[in-house]
């Protein structure tokens, strides 16, 4: 046996070695992609992903929030005196499910941004005003006819118009999402093939020794997995206070609130987990990426 | 057993091998000589399967490979069992001496206790136990020789491969390295060496495969 030679903790030299460069960077991929780059441009990437998806959850809950709005409608009453006839006619009217008189207190409060303070004490004559909710199917116009000389405001039309601006405000977000997917394998697909043109001969090297084209592929998959892993975390991580600055302004939080808790509770489950998934989702993307960008690359050798 | 039958290889326009055809049983030891562009280089691409071959075809280690035959991760495998001597070394610059000459064993999945052992044998060998440390910048042109050397032949190879190996080794470690080559002979290894070197090729008569303009001119 050979000697071997020892440092001063008798550990052998060649256990040094590994332990200083380790075997699973035998390609010198650690150099070869770089991390500060590839962090950078995913974690924009998943920054404006977070964003997107954001408002993505946004519009869905306006869209499902006025979706149920489209069975309800407003009835006004330009006689105040007329409403207990009205409401009797409402309730007997089939498909009505609940109808209920607006307070006119609350009628001035909706009103006063436009008509100032006090509206009714300075004779403007306000009409009653009776929300209703009618059963799937009922027709407006049916109703109208029961209530005479009130006026029906269906909400449906106006909606059916909010509901297709909501779709499409849907549709654009979503493929924002799978642009900005596609750009970070785009970007992940550029690190690795100059990650490979650097480590061309090193490569040809352990290829002429037997390494396999799942081998190879492997040590550059972890590497821009991880790094887009980190990136996708890191652009969720600066997205936070960015939504949280949305969620507080949208939602209109009342002053004195913890602001972190009411945020918590204005963002739907579906985008908490949406957020988790983006770092999971980069990781998989990079690996992926690089998975097939380097087994083309290595089509090349025999 | 290492059979060539008509093989041709095309390289940047032109045919640097011809119809080349001939057989190595399992176990035997074959010169390769030849002058400057002869096709030794090209001929022993083509045997480490670092080429395929443009035309013919090749048993090599009881496979059969063609132009397009041959599965890519068959033939990962059958590199394994490839030794190859390079010219120019072919170290990888970032790994020190010890990781280098590891690097086909632990490709071929041993054990990491096997391959310190092994690795360790072969470094003391080639007399490089005390620069186990030092990457391929480190080493003389002969150090890293000898590191090659010792990765070619780490893992008992079926088939060693080696293009003018003893172009940077003093006459003491090119004999040295004949003795190895003999030994892994005799351990049931076929061996092929190119070489210029006449006065070595006369020291240690054998077969002798002698190319011409990429035509083989001589088996005997």
């Amino acid at each position: 046996m050979a000697e071997r030679p020892h440092n001063r903790t008798g550990e052998p030299a060649y256990r040094r070695a590994r332990v200083r460069r380790g075997r699973a960077d035998d390609l010198g991929v650690r150099r070869a992609v770089s991390g500060r780059m590839l962090l950078a441009l995913v974690g924009a990437m998943a920054f404006l992903a977070a964003l997107a998806m954001a408002g993505l959850a946004g519009a869905s809950a306006l869209a499902g929030h006025w979706r149920a709005a489209g069975d309800e409608l407003t009835v006004q009453v330009p006689d105040p005196a007329m409403l207990g006839r009205v409401m009797a006619a409402l309730l007997a009217a089939p498909g009505v499910v609940e109808a209920r008189a607006v307070d006119p207190a609350a009628l001035e409060a909706a009103l006063e941004p436009w008509l100032g303070a006090g509206a009714g004490r300075v004779g403007l004559a306000l009409p009653a005003v009776v929300a209703v909710r009618l059963a799937p199917g009922t027709s407006a116009e049916a109703l109208a006819a029961a209530v005479p000389g009130a006026s029906v405001e269906a909400h449906e039309p106006w909606l059916r118009r909010l509901a297709a601006l909501l779709w499409r405000l849907e549709a654009s977000a979503a493929a924002v999402v799978g642009v900005v997917g596609l750009v970070a394998a785009a970007v992940v697909a550029v690190a690795t093939r100059a990650g490979l043109a650097l480590r061309r001969e090193a490569i040809e090297i352990v290829h002429g020794l037997g390494a396999t084209d799942g081998f190879i592929a492997g040590r550059f998959a972890r590497r821009a997995g991880r790094l887009a892993g980190w990136g996708g975390l890191l652009g969720v991580l600066g997205a936070a206070p960015v939504l949280a600055g949305l969620v507080a302004t949208g939602f209109e939080l009342a002053p004195g609130r913890d602001m972190a808790e009411a945020a918590a509770r204005a963002v739907p489950p579906a985008l908490w987990a949406g957020f988790a998934a983006v770092p999971v989702a980069a990781g998989m993307i990079g690996w992926g990426t690089a998975q097939v960008t380097v087994r083309r690359w290595l089509r090349r050798l025999p | 057993m290492l059979e060539l039958d008509e093989v041709g290889l095309r390289y940047g326009g032109g045919d640097v091998l011809r119809g080349v055809s001939f057989q190595v049983p399992e176990g035997e030891f074959r010169w390769l000589v030849g002058p400057s562009g002869a096709g030794k280089t090209s001929l022993l691409r083509v045997l480490h399967l670092a080429v395929r071959p443009s035309s013919g075809r090749m048993v090599m280690l009881g496979e059969a490979i063609g132009p397009r035959s041959g599965s890519r991760g068959r033939l990962a495998l059958l590199r394994r069992q490839i030794g190859m001597v390079f010219q120019e070394f072919r170290l990888l610059p970032h790994l020190d001496a010890f990781d280098n000459v590891a690097l086909p064993l632990r490709l071929a999945g041993r054990p990491e206790g096997q391959v310190r052992v092994d690795v360790m044998e072969l470094l003391a060998w080639v007399g490089l136990s005390r620069k186990v440390r030092r990457l391929p910048a480190e080493l003389s042109g002969g150090e890293q020789q000898r590191v090659a050397i010792a990765r070619a032949v780490v893992g008992r190879p079926s088939l060693l491969l080696a293009d003018e190996p003893t172009g940077n080794l003093d006459d003491v470690q090119a004999e040295r390295l004949m003795l190895l080559f003999q030994e892994m002979n005799r351990l049931g290894a076929t061996v092929v060496v190119a070489t210029h070197n006449q006065g070595l090729v006369e020291r240690h008569p054998a077969h002798t495969l002698a190319l011409r303009d990429g035509v083989l001119v001589r088996d005997g």
